[in-house]
Order: structure tokens, then sequence, then C-alpha cells
């Protein structure tokens, strides 16, 4: 199954009620997959006339307390990202899916992860935060769906699942777990006024400075939890590393080769694969950062990710970066040459 | 509305108030109270909430907001109603409504009922947008909508004018006239000529019914409450959008009186926007509807 089905089959199974997108490539399956399977099990599905329109509509049905998704690749998520600061705003839960492609303008339609600031960092005007999820495998486009449906339910939040060209693309196994969407209460949906509640309304304006500020301090508190509560990574033979891999995605599923390799070179190598870009593994790289000399970071990009290691780790050690850009991919030796030239030129060590 | 007269008795008041005169009638007149040998022939809508609103003086705003609630309160539709609310001067649209609400990005309330509408098909959807929100950065989502014959209603407030950012031309300004981004009055040769809406959007076949009304004066109010109620009504047939323009003033960035701005709605804005049906549902659509009653 290609990731892009896996994460359309997964979001039927994790209950979603209504998918609002709009094609390009290369995660124009999602659409596809949905449009063929939804109608009949009397789910929504709408092709809409721009990116503009169906994160709209998705702000509508997610307003009125609908399990609702949408996806698009690098330059659609740009048009997007009006929608995505207001759902944000007005605090909507609901799952967006990036199949990063190599931009910047219309670029290419090859992998790249030259979307990560705007993922991480909010991406739309305004302070806000999405829950960022890196899967690096078919099976984890499945996986993340329901996960970020939940989170993005539990909190009230946007959550947005940041993959790329490749992981869209590619065929792997798939196995479906049972899961059973969690039941969330939303009183606060725009359902219909009965006689026994106070009248719902959806919005992100608050007019008066004091209220809006105190509305974003309140959005501030709840991303701090999210940063204590929602951390996921994974570490690769890190236990006994002296050298530190951080990649994510597809970069993480090439550094395990690298990291293999230069096993065999006696060269003792870890990596860090953060799951959960937004809110970002901060501690697990500080506390490494105590017990290894350098750490390396992998993207598909000029150096981004890079940036929040280095917040991580406070320097603590050298942080460097490698990576290709504009769809190109780095390939495992190639890194390692690069760690092995940084070994022996780093002041550091 | 207020008789001319009575308004002009309140101007003297407010431009004289050194040498205010109170006319003798007001001053001995006492206000009677209302008792059970009073029979109520109008009062507030009660889901219009009972707050003043921040609309300038004599702006037709308050006027519709009140009609739609008196239609959603004349068909007991509150609890199914959810209105989708613009940016522009109806931004606060869900303080003066009692019903569910949704406030939605510039342009895009079409797409934000779309989405409640195909969730929830069985209740009324209504957009209530401006001609910036609607006819310029939201043509798109409207047209599209439309096309598609969604369900819901779209009540669209036309005053030539960006009201809210106070005085900017709109697709809708008129041919020479003057605004705060079009000080030497619009030039037709730059910015071409007022888009109406109402006669683009209704060939296409997912409009139902389509319809120009305006509420300076009171047959007018009557009829666009008309159309109004028409159009909750039609809602349950599904048988596509009802499109209802309404013609409005803005005496701030018109830089006129009130009632000026009535005069000028009759004068110039009725003649480009004729009023009147634009798109009627065929009989055999309304059958329905009749025996629905």
């Amino acid at each position: 199954m290609k990731g892009n089905e896996a994460m359309a089959e997964a979001a039927i199974q994790a209950g979603c009620d209504a998918y609002f997108g709009y094609p390009i490539t290369p995660q124009s399956e999602v659409l596809e997959y949905l449009a063929r399977e939804m109608p009949a099990r009397g789910r929504v599905v709408l092709q809409a006339e721009s990116e503009v329109a169906s994160i709209n509509m998705i702000y509508g049905a997610a307003g009125a307390g609908f399990r609702v998704m949408t996806s698009s690749s690098s330059p659609g998520i740009s048009l997007m990202q009006e929608g995505i600061s207001y759902i944000a705003g007005a605090e909507l839960p609901c799952l967006i899916a990036n199949v990063n492609r190599a931009g910047p303008g219309l670029g290419t339609i090859q992998p790249g992860q030259g979307d990560y600031f705007q993922a991480t960092k909010g991406g739309g005007h305004g302070d806000y935060k999405l829950i960022v999820l890196a899967p690096s495998s078919v099976q984890e486009m499945a996986d993340f769906v329901f996960l970020g449906f939940e989170l993005a339910d539990k909190y009230r939040n946007p959550a947005m699942i940041l993959s790329d060209g490749a992981i869209g693309q590619m065929m792997e196994k798939v196995t479906f777990g049972k899961f059973k969407p969690t039941k969330f209460d939303k009183p606060w949906a725009t359902t219909g006024k009965p006689p026994t509640r106070e009248r719902n309304f959806i919005t992100s304006l608050h007019i008066k400075p004091e209220m809006l500020e105190k509305n974003n301090l309140r959005l501030v508190e709840k991303y701090k939890k999210m940063r204590e509560t929602e951390v996921r990574y994974e570490e690769i033979e890190t236990d006994d590393a002296e050298y530190i891999l951080v990649a994510y995605g597809l970069c993480a599923r090439i550094c395990h080769k690298t990291v293999n390799l230069a096993r065999e070179k006696g060269i003792k190598v870890g990596l860090v694969r953060p799951i959960t870009l937004y809110p970002f593994p901060e501690k697990i790289l500080s506390e490494l950062a105590n017990k290894t000399r350098l750490m390396l970071t992998v993207e598909m990009n000029a150096g981004q990710m890079v940036e929040d290691v280095k917040l991580s780790v406070n320097g603590k050690v050298p942080v460097e970066y490698y990576g290709r850009m504009g769809g190109m991919i780095p390939n495992p030796e190639e890194i390692l040459n690069k760690l092995e030239n940084l070994i022996k030129t780093s002041h550091a060590i | 509305m207020q008789s001319e007269e009575h308004t002009l008795v309140e101007e003297k008041l407010i431009t004289d108030k050194e040498n205010a005169v109170v006319p003798e009638d007001l001053k001995t007149a006492e206000m009677p109270c209302i008792t059970d040998e009073y029979e109520i022939v109008y009062q507030r809508p009660k889901t219009l909430v009972d707050v003043s609103m921040h609309y300038c003086p004599g702006c037709a705003h308050s006027l519709v907001h009140k009609l739609i609630m008196e239609a959603i309160d004349e068909l007991g539709i509150q609890e199914q109603t959810i209105g989708v609310a613009p940016v522009g001067c109806a931004v606060f649209a869900y303080d003066y409504m009692d019903i569910d609400m949704s406030e939605a990005a510039h342009g895009r309330a079409c797409a934000v009922a779309t989405g409640i509408k195909k969730l929830m098909p069985d209740k009324y959807v209504f957009t209530y947008q401006g001609d910036g929100d609607l006819a310029a950065i939201g043509v798109a989502e409207t047209l599209h909508a439309i096309n598609r014959g969604e369900n819901i209603l779209i009540v669209f407030m036309n005053n030539a004018v960006y009201g809210m950012t106070s005085g900017q031309m709109a697709p809708t300004t008129l041919a020479g006239m003057k605004t705060t981004t079009s000080p030497y009055g619009r030039d037709t040769s730059f910015y071409g000529f007022p888009i109406k809406v109402s006669e683009l959007i209704a060939p296409l076949p997912g409009a139902f019914y389509v319809t120009r009304q305006t509420v300076n004066n009171a047959t007018a109010v009557r009829k666009t409450k008309k159309a109004l109620l028409n159009a909750f009504r039609y809602q349950k047939l599904k048988k596509g959008t009802c499109f209802v323009e309404i013609i409005g003033n803005c005496p701030s960035n018109w830089k006129m009186t009130p009632v000026e701005t009535l005069k000028f709605v009759d004068d110039e804005m009725i003649k480009y926007f004729p009023l009147g049906d634009i798109k009627l549902p065929k009989g055999e659509d309304l059958k329905n509807l009749q025996e629905d009653k």
C-alpha cells in the first residue's frame, strides 16, 4: 500500500467524518482514495475549488464538532496558512497532512523537508502551534492519522502530519489494528442552539487587547502542556554513542543505515529520530549532549531542524548540519563521509 | 422606519443643543404603560440579542439583522439554524444573533458554510456578507458554493464601500463614486465597472432563488423580509442556493446624513443595481413546500 493510501484508509478507520481537499502532486492519492471509499460509508468527501476553500470547509465542519481532515503538498499548504491560523485561534481540532515536496515556489514534486519551519513554528500569522507528527514509514503514515486525530481532539488544536513525497509514494506493508476512536464531548460545537444552553460561536476575534492577551496566554499554557506530555521520539543505538545523528522522516531511515555503516567501522554513532517535531524532543537531546561529542542533523533542506537541536543542547556540544536540497535525497555513505570529516576537523573533539 | 418629520425633530435637537427647543407635545407626553389592555403589535424578535449594536447611526446592517432574526423567529428554526459571520462591518454579528454562529476569515464564509451544511444537511445555514467580503476576496468561494448548489442562504449586503476599514473602494462602488482609495471618483477605465453579483450568479444551475432588495423605505423593508422568509423556507427543498442581495447604505463612509443615504439609494444605487427577483423557483419546485405546510 502507498503511504498516501495508508493515510486515507486510516482516516476512514479513525472515524473521519469528512475530507475536503484539492489535487496536488505528490499526495493526490489521498483525495482519490477517499472519493472512492467515503461516500458508500455515508461520509463526506469534497474536492474543493482551492486549498483556501478546503481549509475553510474544514474550519466550518470542525466547528460543528465533526472529525475532519485535509491533505496537500507544500504550495497548497502555503495557501492554507490563513485558514490554519484561524483554526488554531478558534481552537478547532482537525488533521492536516503535508506531503512535503521541494520548494520554494513551484519547486519540484520530489520529496523535500523545506516546510519544517512552516509546520513547527506556526506557519500563518500570529502566535500559535500545531502538533506536528513526522512519519518515516508507510505504517506510521497510518498510525499517525489515528494519533493525530486523538491529539487534535484532546487539545482542541489542529494537528499536522509532516511527511514527504517519498513516504507518500512508497509502497510497504501496513497492518491496521483495531482502533476505537475516543468519544470526545464537544459542547462548544455549532450544531444549532437548543433552549437548554447559551449560543455557541466559533471565532478567533478578541477585539479588546486585554482579552486577546488573556486568550493567547491560555494558548501558551496549552502548548506548554503539550510540550510536557506529548513529546515522542525514537532512539537508535544511543546508549554508548559518541556522536548523534538527528533526523526525521525519510532522512531518519537513511541515517539508520549510516549508523550501521559507522558501527561496522567502529565509530560509535547513534540516532535520535524526533516523531513529534512540535513539541520537539528537547530534553532527550539535552541529556545526550552531556555524554556525546557532536550532533549532526541530516535534513532535505538548507538546515532548519538544526536550529531546534542547537536550542535544545544550548551550546553543550557542537551541532552541525548536513543536507541535500530541491528534491535530492542524501545517501547513507555521504552522511558518513560528512560525519567522519567533522570528527577529524572538529575542535571540540 | 422613522418618519422624515421625526428624524428632522431629532436632528434639530442634536445639532442645536444650546438653543434646543423641545416641542410642547414632547414636554407633556406621558409614556403609556403596557398592560394587558394593549395589544402588542411590534416587538424585538426573541432571537435578536438585547444589546446596543456597534453599527453607525442610520446604517442598514442593524435593520437587516432584525429582519433575519424575525424570519428565524417566525419559522421557529432557532434550534436548527447556524449562521456564518464575515469579516467586515458585520464581523460582530454573532454578538447580536441568538443562534449558533461561526466567524469566517475574510471572503471564506461560503466555504465555512459548505463545511457546516455538508455535514448537517438538515440544518438551516446562512452567510451574511458584505460587498468586499463576497464580491472581491470571496468570489471563488461564493461562485463555487453556488455552482455546487449548496443549500444555504447567502445574504449579500451591498453598500458599495468597505465600511469596517473606513471607506475604501469596493468592487460594487459606482462609477465616479468617491471613496478613500478612489478620491477622484471610481475611474472605470482603470478599475472597470461595479460587479452585479446577482446577475452574474443567477444563470448558474445551482442558484435556486436570486433577488435584489433594499431597505430604504417601509415597503422595501417588507419586501426584503418576505425575500428572507422565502429564502429560509426554500432551504428545506434542497434545490440549491438562495441569494438575497440587499442594497444597503453607509452614512459614515458615503459622507452623508442617514436621510441623504436613503435618497442616494433611490437616485443612484438602484439605477445601477435594479431591484427585483432575478431568478425565481419554478412552480413545480415549490410544490413540495406547499404540501409541507
